[in-house]
């Protein structure tokens, strides 16, 4: 990519080679109306509005790239004539109930209709009935619909459900005398708008992972939350820019906030919006939103309770959905009196990242979702890409749509999201504990052979062999043949026969012996056929390499190999790579806090069962604040340390009381933000300087970068050769959660509300004769409960998983470290 | 396009019934402020007044309204307790809920809840006057789309709290008063002035 420089308007601008003129106009404060682009997908020209005249030629300023000494103007005559013409159009038969529409003047048709200045109708067409639809959590007025097919592009290029696409409108055409009196251009528009209107695909109701994002783009009030549908006005809310507290994509949102009713002035969030141009929110982060504690008042007396039990205690057990904060506190009281804090997850976490760092002298892993959003070659080992981390997802997505890009999917369990993606990716069903083949692998398949250690390459050159086959080739032969033609002979004014001689090229088929290199490794992982031939079609034209691991990994047996091989990628591949943290402050946690590895006798549960417990959730011992009810930083998975502020009211105690009146005392949570450890990469800087923002250009100012800390290593490159007879064999269960779902936080919010059971796919349901609503029985060689079978669509194959969500199940007994397990399931 | 609403002429002129009261000249020299007390003093001007009072309280001739037994007819335009009015044609409540009255108010005082009504309209569940802040400017009533919301002729608020709210029943035209013709229709502020700006909607179809 060249800097280049562009002249929009006379307007000197820097811009990339190839970025679209529009991009550059944002990046640099130049307006240029806009209706169907998105940032970060692919143009659509539906609203054509974005007409701008470049080097005297008209173009549009969304799918125009800049070039080099570009001259553009972004208005002209004949232009304002257009959009004049287009925005009549799109004003032809639109509604006028503004004042009950739920877009209550965020709407793109208003402010560009104003913008243009319409005050005269010169279009016309007879209307059509289209009622409105409920998709579930989605509801959707075509009556409002202005086709600018945002939710589709969005749908595809971003999300990767494809769930949206155009239907037949029906109606009568365009009288043909517009033809001729309209501008080009408003005339190809309407004619679109007037073929077309969205449909979910799956028929009546939407089958999508639910993101609720083609409710996030619509410009108009077409595409609503059904649960904020007529609520509230826009204008009311009070915006709280906040941080996810779900997952660990820590996407930017921000809680829209309002009194509850007339006779309740409390804030209650109405709904979370987010930056859609720069970040794509899931469903668990846009409808899970309202898991507060509510009603909490100071209790002394459980307040003196917990004091004693932080005397008597000697464990505190905590879940990464706490702010680093939060986290310093238990540090500091960890130093104080010593407790043993224990955290699985974080503990696993941590480990892997040293074990990381064995090999690459680096604190933290060197990758981004953004890297993986730019990269064409993008693979995924060890993680429920969709229900780990759905950023991750969309990022994956992302690149496959809009870099042309190729990817593969190394985990046990077939899912038709990622199969939906896109034709260009390969998905590994492998059996449970043979991540370290998708590694060794990946090693294989693109490490510099010449810089590896040579033990390295040794060990797999043991996976190579030559084998003989038997391969059809069809061949091209060259056959000369004469042939007998007839010429009419110009002198003669006769016909003569004229034998000649003819070349020509004949396909055949020729069997043939060819010595192949056969890999075994692909064979452990149970590659589909024709893999080889695949990848050199994949490979073709890829320059950014991107490689994303997961949770599998971290709770792995050989988790320290696994981690020293994820090293030796980072070092010897031009795959950049990126860890997925399982919880929504896994990294934080494990950055901040000591973790141990055995517990005491007695233990402090927060958020998290213990002899005391500390609950969020309510229902606890004494009661805390909820992440949207309190300030304080959490770590995303790139690396960034971000704000959260307090989105609702809580008048109990918190964490820092507790530790205030043990002696470890600040008078706020976030004075220990410029506390936090200089040594794992935070950095001092006080919580209320830390931004949270996008610019228009998209950069992302939100918090800051932790600094990943150099450490000497000591050059031993060595790693353990892989037991290939170890893979989980028969009937087995996976730990992960559902869409929508990552903790009881998403459960406890009304419209996530639902309750967990044995996650199964439609294969395994006709395998083993279950119907929705059986119960079945769930035994490990851990423990066993009775669950009811729930059906999800969204996997495919004969594992089920069980749920980390519901806190009435605790799935996590069943398991060992590691997240597969074999197990027996019978009906009851 | 300019709207001119009609203005009455206000110009004093000679054919008014208007007309300048003499007024004598301020004294400027303290020898005049002097004369000026003197006069004022000893004239008796005081016991004038006194005698009207005295005279027409012997003859019973009372011309102060005996409020709160007679009340004053008081003009259309006056900006008095708020009302909610209901469509003649189907009783159903002017009201569509769309929080203009709520976000021109400049003292912050009207609250409205809203919600999805079975049949996918928007309904106003409840709605609710400050008194203790509303200071009656009529913006409420002149940005309402649908003449929903006007002031009435009521202008006693006395009440035992300074912040008395009125809600959404108190205001609501009760349907019987609706078929009984009760339900004054407004003419005066917020109503629309017929006059050449205001037409209707062009629709080809």
């Amino acid at each position: 990519m060249n800097e280049i420089t562009i002249t929009i308007d006379g307007k000197e601008v820097q811009t990339q080679e190839g970025e679209f003129i529009l991009n550059a106009a944002r990046a640099n404060g130049i307006f240029i109306p806009a209706i169907c682009y998105l940032t970060r997908c692919s143009p659509t020209l539906a609203c054509r509005i974005c007409l701008v005249e470049a080097d005297g030629k008209q173009v549009y300023a969304c799918n125009a790239k800049a070039k080099q000494g570009m001259n553009i103007t972004s208005t002209t005559a004949t232009i304002e004539t257009e959009k004049r013409a287009i925005m009549e159009v799109y004003d032809v038969n639109h509604p006028l109930e503004c004042g009950v529409c739920d877009q209550s003047g965020e709407c793109e048709l208003q402010n560009y209709t104003l913008e243009v200045g319409v005050d005269k109708q010169t279009y016309s067409i007879a209307d059509t009935h289209k009622p409105a639809q409920n998709w579930g959590l989605i509801h959707y007025d075509p009556a409002l619909c202005i086709m600018c097919e945002r939710c589709i592009t969005v749908c595809k290029d971003m999300i990767g459900d494809a769930a949206l696409s155009t239907v037949a409108r029906g109606g009568e055409n365009i009288e043909a005398a517009f033809k001729e009196s309209m501008p080009k251009d408003a005339y190809a528009m309407w004619n679109k708008l007037n073929k077309s209107l969205i449909a979910p695909n799956a028929g009546t109701t939407l089958d999508c992972t639910n993101c609720g994002e083609c409710t996030a783009v619509c410009p108009v009030g077409a595409l609503v939350s059904s649960d904020y549908q007529y609520s509230s006005n826009a204008w009311e809310h009070t915006q709280i820019p906040a941080t996810c507290a779900h997952c660990s994509a820590g996407c930017q949102i921000s809680y829209d906030i309002k009194h509850t009713d007339i006779t309740n002035p409390e804030a209650k969030i109405y709904r979370v919006k987010n930056e859609w141009n720069y970040v794509s929110l899931c469903g668990a982060g846009r409808y899970g939103y309202d898991f507060e504690n509510r009603n909490v008042t100071k209790d002394p007396k459980a307040f003196d309770a917990a004091l004693r039990a932080f005397k008597n205690a000697d464990t505190i057990r905590f879940t990464s959905t706490i702010t680093n904060e939060e986290a310093m506190i238990l540090q500091r009281l960890k130093e104080k009196f010593g407790y043993k804090l224990i955290n699985e997850e974080a503990r696993d976490f941590k480990n892997f990242l040293s074990n990381y760092s064995t090999i690459t002298g680096e604190s933290l892993y060197h990758g981004t979702l953004k890297e993986v959003h730019e990269a064409d070659f993008v693979v995924s080992i060890g993680t429920a890409l969709k229900t780990d981390n759905p950023n991750a997802r969309f990022a994956m997505n992302n690149a496959l749509s809009m870099n042309k890009g190729a990817g593969l999917y190394f985990h046990p369990i077939n899912d038709p999201v990622i199969a939906d993606m896109s034709k260009n990716v390969t998905q590994f069903n492998h059996a449970p504990l043979m991540e370290e083949a998708a590694l060794y692998l990946i090693l294989d398949l693109f490490a510099d052979k010449t810089a590896i250690p040579s033990s390295i390459t040794e060990y797999l050159a043991t996976f190579h062999s030559m084998k003989t086959i038997t391969v059809e080739e069809t061949v091209d032969e060259k056959v000369t043949e004469t042939v007998i033609k007839k010429v009419l002979n110009e002198e003669s004014g006769l016909e003569e026969e004229v034998s000649e001689q003819v070349t020509k090229t004949v396909k055949k088929k020729v069997s043939k012996e060819v010595e192949v290199d056969e890999n075994r490794l692909l064979e452990l992982l149970s590659a589909p056929k024709g893999f080889k031939e695949t990848l050199t079609k994949y490979l073709a034209k890829k320059s950014t390499f991107a490689l994303m691991v997961g949770p599998d990994l971290y709770s792995h047996p050989n988790a320290a190999n696994c981690a020293r091989l994820v090293g030796l990628i980072e070092k010897y591949t031009a795959f950049s790579v990126t860890m997925i943290p399982n919880l929504a402050n896994t990294l934080g946690v494990a950055l901040v806090c000591d973790v141990d590895e055995a517990a005491g006798a007695f233990t402090i549960g927060y958020n998290t069962t213990g002899n005391f417990t500390l609950s969020a959730l309510g229902g606890g011992d004494l009661d805390m604040p909820a992440l949207n009810q309190q300030e304080g930083t959490l770590v995303s998975i790139d690396k960034r340390v971000n704000p959260t502020n307090v989105a609702l009211p809580y008048s109990g105690y918190v964490l820092n009381d507790i530790a205030s009146a043990l002696g470890v005392s600040a008078s706020l949570t976030v004075d220990y933000t410029s506390q936090l450890p200089i040594n794992a990469g935070f950095k001092a800087v006080e919580f209320d300087t830390l931004p949270n923002h996008y610019t228009n250009a998209g950069e992302e100012v939100r918090g800051y970068v932790l600094k990943s800390q150099r450490s000497d290593v000591n050059g031993d490159e060595g790693i353990q050769p892989f037991a290939e007879n170890n893979a989980l064999e028969g009937s087995l269960v996976y730990l992960a959660n559902p869409v929508l779902q990552f903790s009881p936080f998403t459960a406890a919010s009304h419209q996530l509300r639902e309750e967990g059971g044995l996650y199964v796919s439609t294969d395994f349901m006709n395998s083993n004769a279950l119907n929705t609503g059986d119960s079945v029985r769930v035994k490990t060689a851990h423990g066993e409960m009775v669950l009811p079978i729930i059906h999800d669509s969204k996997i495919n194959g004969d594992i089920p998983y069980l749920p980390m969500f519901d806190s009435k199940i605790n799935s996590s007994a069943l398991f060992g470290d590691y997240r597969f397990t074999t197990v027996s399931i019978q009906k009851v | 396009m300019q709207h001119n609403e009609p203005l009455n002429d206000r110009n004093v002129s000679e054919q008014s019934p208007y007309f300048y009261v003499d007024i004598e000249a301020y004294p400027t020299t303290g020898w005049d402020k002097f004369k000026q007390v003197i006069k004022r003093s000893f004239k008796g001007e005081l016991f004038v007044g006194l005698w009207v009072v005295m005279r027409e309280m012997i003859k019973f001739d009372i011309h102060t309204v005996q409020y709160p037994k007679e009340k004053l007819p008081i003009g259309p335009r006056y900006r008095a307790v708020h009302k909610l009015l209901r469509l003649w044609e189907s009783g159903y409540e002017r009201c569509i809920g769309c929080g203009l009255c709520e976000k021109i108010c400049i003292s912050d005082c009207i609250r409205m809840d809203t919600k999805i009504d079975e049949n996918s309209r928007k309904e106003v569940t409840e709605y609710s006057i400050n008194l203790g802040r509303c200071i009656f400017c009529g913006y409420c009533a002149e940005v309402c789309p649908e003449l929903a919301i006007v002031h009435g002729q009521r202008y006693e608020n006395g009440s035992e709290q300074r912040a008395h709210f009125v809600i959404k029943d108190d205001m609501l035209t009760p349907l019987d008063w609706l078929t009984s013709g009760q339900q004054a229709e407004f003419p005066g502020f917020g109503a629309i002035t017929p006059n050449e700006s205001v037409t209707k909607t062009p629709l080809a179809y």
